[in-house]
Order: C-alpha cells, then structure tokens, then sequence
C-alpha cells in the first residue's frame, strides 16, 4: 500500500526531517510511527498526504509514483486518502453536517446519499444527533471525532493520522485509538503518528520507530515488542 | 450491450449531471447568502462597482438621445438643386423623374422658376424691383428630400450633394448642413470618449471585484486549506469566489442603471422646457431592453473575470501550510 525507498527530505530552512528512509506499509495493515518530537512522524504522512514532497529517493501509495502526481491530480489523489490532524483542522464556523460532508461535497456525490453517508459516519463515531452543532460547541474528543468522522465518510482506503490522541486525555485517547481499529478491522489501512507507547501498547499494530529521520526500529507483529532495540528502550 | 447496463449507465450520467447543477445552484445561492450576511460591504463593494458603470451609462444614454435628435433634425432637411440657366422646364421635370428613381431619396418636387420668383417675391417685399426686370433670373430647381437612413447622416448627405451635382444641366446643389456636420462631429468624439471610459471604467471594476476577492480569500485562508487538503481542487474552491464576483458585478450593474434612471430623471424637466421652446415634443428616453441588458450582464461578466483572475492567482499560492 505504502512503500518509501531512501526517501529524503530536505526543508528550505536547511532541517533535514527525513534521510534514506525505507519503509512499507501492507494494504490493511495498522501501522503505528513513533518516535520523539522531530523524528520525522509528520513529515513522513505529509510526504503520503502529498503536502510536502520527498527531496530524493521514491514514495509510492496504492502502487502510484507520489513524484510524478501533477499539482492538479492531487486532489483526486486525496480524496482516497482520510487524514486526521492533532488539531482537527475544522470548519468552524459550519455545523458538524457541513464539516463531515465536505470530503462528499468535493465529490460530487447526490444530496440524499450524502445525508445518509454524513449520519452514517457520525453514528460510527459516536456522534450521532450533533449535525447541527457548531465544532466549538463539542468537546475536544469529540472535536477530533467529527474530524474522523469526515475522513472516514468517503471511505477511503487509507487513513493517516498525525497525534490524533495528542490534546486528549487517556480514557478518550483510547477510545479514539479502537475506533481507529475498527476502521483497520474492515479493510482500512490506518498509519498514525503517535508518540504515546503506552497507548499503543493497549490498542496493538505495528510499530515504525523513526529517529532523526531515519528508521530506527520496526516490528512485524502488533503484538511482539520491536524486533531491534528501541530508542526508547531506556 | 444488455439493456440493463445501458440504462444503469444513462441513470449514471443522469445523476452526474444533475449532481453538477445542484452542486452549482447550492454555490450560486450561498455566495450570495455569504453576501447578504455582510450587506453593508456587500453594499459598498456594489455602489463602487455601480458608479463606475454608471458614468459610462450615462454618456451612453446622453448620445443616444442626441443622436435620436440629429436624425430627427438631418430627416426634415432638403436639399435644393438649381439647373443651369437656360434649362428648361420639362428638363427639369425630366431630372427631378430621374432623381426620384434614387433608392435613398423620399420625393422631389419641381419648382419653376417662375414659381420661385412668385414665392421670392411674397417673401422678400420686393415686389416693385422685381417688376423692373425684364427677364426671371432664377433657374428652375428641384427640391429633393433625402429618405432616413440607418447610416451616418453626414456622410449621406454629403454622397448625395456630390452625386447630385454631378448630374447634367445641375448648376448647384446647396443644403445648410453645416451644423449638422459639427453637431455629429461632436457626437462622435463623445462616442469615442464613452469607448475609452469604459474600457478604463470595466479595467477599474477588475480591479476593486479582485481586490475585494483577494481580502476574502485571505480571511478563509484557513478554510480553503482544510478544503484542498481533503481533495478540493482549485476549481472546486474558486467556484464560491467566483459566484460572489458574479454578484458583485450584477449588484454593481443594477445599481448603475438606478444612478442612469434618477441622472435621465433629474435632466427631462430641464430638457422638456428646453425642447417646448422650439416647439419640439422631444423626450428624453432611458436605457432600453438591449443596452439595459448589457449594463447589468456587461457587469455580471465583469465581476466574474474580475473574482476568476484574482482567486486563480490567489489559489494557486495557497497549499496546505508545510514547514518553510
């Protein structure tokens, strides 16, 4: 589903987030990528999400070149792909409705069935009587949930997530964490970005420890500890 | 192809399109309501916008109704065609016929020359002198009245004199047409002007429905990343802007022409006593059906290439935020 091949990233301001990076991520797998703070976690998806381009080396999703995507495939390109962001990244200013059926909106897809996938969508997470709510007039779960919500609502077959847990405490950081899961469970290959192991420890996947941009650790079952010594293991 | 998928992929592209225009008519209408919701820049933004077509709009009404007036004057003029002295009166019966045959001449009439002495002598009080001559010394003429024609009437006339002169036995064709000629003159050199208004006046418009488009943009900046990041393309979120420019220049368009209307009210009743002191019945006439129509579709384009050239070049700046 996901391969980079000594995959680079070089920033303007001179940082360099990622070096020779190879990874694979298999269609349905659920994939965790962990690491400290500048590891490379977030550029890793942006490289996926195609908000960033990769310096040098080779990233394909779903068997696709990302380097020779034009600028206007993108958005057809995205539209098969769920992101999640630690700060929801909502309209704020639309109800719930407006902010889960945007992704359907973009597509084109009829007013009926759009109203049926936006309740469908809300009642997979948990939100299911708040169309009409404003974003701030939720908490922040469910705040994050409206954001699931409308990236799952295409269903796409990809779902990445930057620190979907980060501002949430951990009865709800696990909470979001199985709904993740359920989404793997029918088929949906998640990657997220997460630097919480303890949680990750109760919710199960692969690991992908990235330090300093390069590949640090990875494991090949969810349940095994990783296979070569964690940065983290002190 | 089995009837079944045949009529699955009609019903497919049935809803596509229906899909294209619901999509359209919901953006149509919330661009405006996103208008509405902020009526006094909304209002200002069209009165800008209405200003700037108006003053075209009103030179345009002005000629046209100058125009209108010149034709009027240009349709009762005549043109007089003396013949030779010598000529004599079946002559002048016979080139009064041929030139009745012309296609842009309305009628002609014969007046011997012992008629214009008649009718000079009525005239001019100068009976007793006249009666010292011993022989008429006015030539027969030939009173010619020209058709109205859809073509510059200066430049009708003039062909006319010209061909007319040209004509055996025709000693002199004389029409007092000169105030014609400056009047036109005149007319054309304000037409001229209202050309070059209102290519600089649309050029003004562009600019303040992008100026004002560009500061939209800017302030849903933060929506319009959330929008591409989640596969809206730059036509998917110009559409909304593109609406809204629409708007404006429809806005602006119909306030234009209320700012032409209350300008053509405000100058007929000085123009009925102007015109009632020359016994003239002339009323000043507004903007008809065609040029209103192109006022207000004129502005509605105007916005919308104005919003199209400002969010094209604004959008393509704007990605989902990277680290720089």
């Amino acid at each position: 589903m996901i391969r980079f091949e000594r995959v680079a990233k070089r920033y303007p301001n001179g940082r360099e987030a990622l070096v020779d990076l190879s990874l694979t991520v298999s269609a349905g797998e659920m994939v965790f990528l962990t690491g400290h703070s500048g590891a490379g976690k977030s550029t890793v998806l942006k490289l996926i999400a195609l908000i960033d381009r990769a310096t040098r080396g080779q990233v394909e999703v779903a068997g696709q070149s990302l380097a020779k995507l034009k600028r206007h495939q993108i958005p057809a390109y995205r539209q098969q792909i769920g992101i999640i962001f630690q700060d929801h990244k909502l309209l704020y200013d639309r109800p719930v409705w407006d902010n889960v059926a945007l992704p359907l909106i973009i597509s084109g897809v009829a007013r009926k069935e759009m109203d049926k996938r936006v309740r469908s969508a809300l009642d997979q997470v948990g939100l299911a009587g708040h169309e009409h709510n404003l974003p701030l007039e939720l908490s922040t779960g469910e705040q994050q949930r409206v954001g699931i919500a409308r990236a799952v609502v295409g269903k796409p077959p990809l779902l990445i997530a930057d620190e979907p847990t980060g501002n949430l405490d951990p009865d709800l950081a696990l909470d979001i964490m199985q709904l993740f899961k359920r989404f793997n469970a029918v088929g949906v290959t998640v990657v997220i970005a997460s630097h919480d192991l303890h949680l990750i420890d109760q919710v199960g996947g692969r690991r992908i420890a990235l330090a300093s941009g390069r590949l640090a650790a990875t494991d090949t079952t969810h349940t095994s500890p990783l296979s070569t010594p964690s940065i983290y293991a002190s | 192809m089995p009837r079944d998928t045949r009529s699955r992929r009609s019903r497919g592209w049935g809803n596509a399109i229906t899909g294209y225009f619901e999509r359209h008519a919901q953006t149509l209408v919330s661009s405006l309501g996103r208008l509405l919701s902020m009526p006094l820049a909304t209002f200002l933004t069209m009165a800008v916008i209405g200003a700037a077509l108006a003053i075209p709009g009103c030179i345009y009404v002005l000629v046209q109704n100058a125009r209108s007036v010149s034709v009027a004057y240009t349709d009762a003029l005549d043109l007089s065609v003396y013949l030779k002295a010598g000529a004599s009166e079946s002559q002048a019966h016979a080139l009064s016929h041929q030139i009745g045959l012309r296609t842009d001449v309305a009628s002609v009439r014969v007046v011997s020359a012992s008629e214009g002495l008649k009718q000079f002598r009525e005239w001019s009080g100068m009976g007793v002198a006249l009666d010292a001559l011993k022989d008429n010394p006015l030539p027969h003429a030939i009173i010619v009245k020209p058709r109205a024609s859809q073509a510059d009437p200066s430049v009708m006339l003039d062909v006319m004199q010209r061909e007319l002169m040209a004509m055996p036995g025709v000693d002199q064709v004389s029409m007092d047409a000169a105030w014609v000629h400056r009047f036109l003159a005149l007319l054309d050199a304000l037409s001229r002007t209202l050309r070059i208004l209102a290519i600089l006046l649309a050029v003004a418009v562009l600019v303040v429905v992008g100026n004002t488009i560009r500061l939209d943009i800017d302030v849903r900046r933060p929506e319009i990343e959330v929008t591409k990041l989640v596969g809206g393309s730059d036509a998917f979120v110009r559409r909304p802007f593109l609406y809204g420019g629409l708007w404006y220049g429809l806005g602006g368009g119909l306030i234009a022409y209320a700012v032409v209307s209350a300008f053509i009210l405000g100058l007929s009743g000085p123009i009925d006593r102007v015109a009632a002191a020359y016994g003239s019945h002339f009323v000043l006439h507004n903007l008809q059906g065609g040029a209103v129509l192109t006022l207000l579709l004129g502005g509605a384009l105007l916005g919308w290439l104005g919003a199209y050239l400002s969010a094209t070049w604004q959008l393509a700046q704007i990605e989902p935020s990277s680290e720089k």
